[in-house]
């Protein structure tokens, strides 16, 4: 005896899903590290030398690793969030699949673009 | 085609149960529904489940084929068939009645939730109402209209499953078509019901509904029209007063 | 103010937010890959950004559509992911405030590079 099968993968298992995840998931990350971020920037007041040392604390490979995947969650969230827009605000044309397709690329692009000018 | 017989989990019991599994025999154009009258038939005569019209027009006979929420009179087994196994459960988000029938009177109630009703102020004695084929309201009306309430939307939608007091896709779509029939006089009342975390503002626009809909119904237009609705009656008014 | 009225301004407040900041990332995300070319020095960045005015506009702007943004959305996530908790509002007001205080710090920082 077992309770009743609840919706599970199988039911989410479509694009518009997959896009409502990422936005949340990469919503949620940035609104935890903004904070941080603004925090590391007001070290400017010490003025330049003092910024630098705060700076410093980046170099180590794990923030650069965070700040590559902040800028992609960054795209992912920008692109889903204009999806969004389309959708309750524009003149209705489905789910706009299409466009989650150019969103993830256009994720990847301002990753490899990171990756090419921080190098 | 294969000549083993498939191998048919279905959901007995209720809110608590089990799959059982059955031996069916495979036919050419076999549906789902015919895969279950088969085995009510023949195999199982205690099993229970719902169907009505078997041409695609009703609604009632929506299940949970395979974890997705289908018509099963529209759904061809050679269609869906993973290797030689099928899974059939009662849809979710519904109470179960018994094996594969739900108690649909929540789905229902929610759309009396919704001011999904119509209410005009006419009478016969009144001329006809003029509603003008081509003006957006009815051109926007024409797109949702046409639900039959088989309950496929509400079962695919997550929020639904974790907000008991959701109105829903199929409740909110409706009273989406209705906010567009110029013959309403309620539309104050169902921009109140629609409004807050019961309704429209709950829709993560997850697109399940939209998705699913035997009939090609959008649901998630429909709600992102009553969002945009009431938003501007709630900061800068309607044409039937501010929220 | 009822419930669904509250919804209504807040998921309103929300999207529009949501268009300045689709604005504002898409121009920061440009700024930022143009200043990283080669590394990135605390000199370099007060050397854009000290004096600018209207960068300094710009950014606060930025951190006030974030300060509206975010915390609707994250009060969201909670009341759905703990329904009985009523934490929701009280997490999302101190985000509202570290948001806007620590923005604008460091927007009056990077804007006078210390030199107050």
């Amino acid at each position: 005896m077992s309770a009743r099968p609840k919706l599970d993968y199988r039911a989410k298992s479509h694009l518009s899903y997959f896009a409502y995840v990422c936005h949340r998931f990469s919503g949620l990350l940035l609104a935890c590290f903004i904070p941080l971020h603004f925090l590391m920037l007001s070290q400017s007041l010490r003025g330049a030398q003092g910024f630098e040392k705060s700076l410093a604390l980046t170099d180590f490979w794990i923030f650069k690793f965070g700040e590559w995947a902040l800028v992609i969650l960054l795209a992912v969230h920008l692109a889903g969030g204009i999806r969004l827009l389309m959708i309750e605000f524009g003149p209705w044309k489905g789910l706009r699949k299409g466009w989650i397709q150019t969103s993830i690329l256009f994720a990847i692009t301002c990753g490899l673009l990171f990756l090419y000018f921080a190098n | 085609m294969s000549n083993t017989d498939l191998k048919v989990k279905v959901w007995r019991g209720s809110q608590e149960g089990e799959f059982v599994e059955y031996l069916v025999p495979r036919n050419p154009n076999q549906t789902v529904l015919d895969v279950v009258t088969y085995i009510q038939r023949k195999l199982d005569p205690t099993l229970s489940y719902r169907f009505a019209c078997r041409v695609g027009m009703c609604g009632s006979c929506a299940m949970t084929v395979d974890g997705v929420a289908r018509w099963t009179c529209r759904t061809h087994v050679s269609q869906i068939l993973q290797g030689d196994s099928l899974e059939i459960a009662p849809l979710n988000n519904l109470p179960v009645i018994k094996d594969l029938a739900t108690d649909m009177r929540e789905f229902f109630n929610k759309w009396k939730g919704a001011v999904g009703f119509f209410k005009g102020n006419q009478t016969r004695h009144d001329d006809f109402a003029k509603v003008e084929p081509h003006s957006v309201e009815r051109q926007l009306a024409n797109a949702g209209i046409e639900c039959i309430g088989c309950g496929v939307c509400y079962a695919s939608c997550e929020v639904v499953e974790s907000r008991p007091n959701y109105l829903g896709p199929a409740a909110l779509n409706r009273a989406w078509t209705l906010t567009n029939d110029v013959r309403d006089i309620q539309q104050l009342e169902r921009m109140y019901a629609v409004a807050g975390d019961a309704g429209c503002h709950a829709c993560h626009t997850q697109g399940s509904c939209t998705e699913r809909c035997p009939k090609a119904i959008e649901p998630t237009a429909s709600i992102a029209g009553l969002k945009k609705l009431v938003a501007k009656a709630a900061v800068r008014g309607s044409k039937w007063g501010k929220l | 103010m009822s419930t669904g009225v509250l919804q209504a301004k807040l998921w309103y407040a929300q999207r529009i937010s949501a268009m300045v900041l689709g604005l504002c990332v898409a121009i920061h995300l440009l700024i930022i890959f143009y200043a990283i070319r080669g590394g990135l020095s605390a000199q370099e960045i007060l050397g854009r950004t000290q004096g600018n005015v209207l960068l300094a506009i710009f950014y606060e702007v930025f951190i006030l559509a974030c300060f509206v943004h975010a915390p609707i959305g994250v009060a969201n996530i909670l009341q759905e992911t703990f329904p009985k908790s009523s934490l929701a509002r009280p997490l999302s007001f101190i985000l509202a405030l570290l948001i806007l205080v620590l923005g604008t710090t460091a927007v009056i920082g990077v804007f006078t590079g210390g030199q107050i």
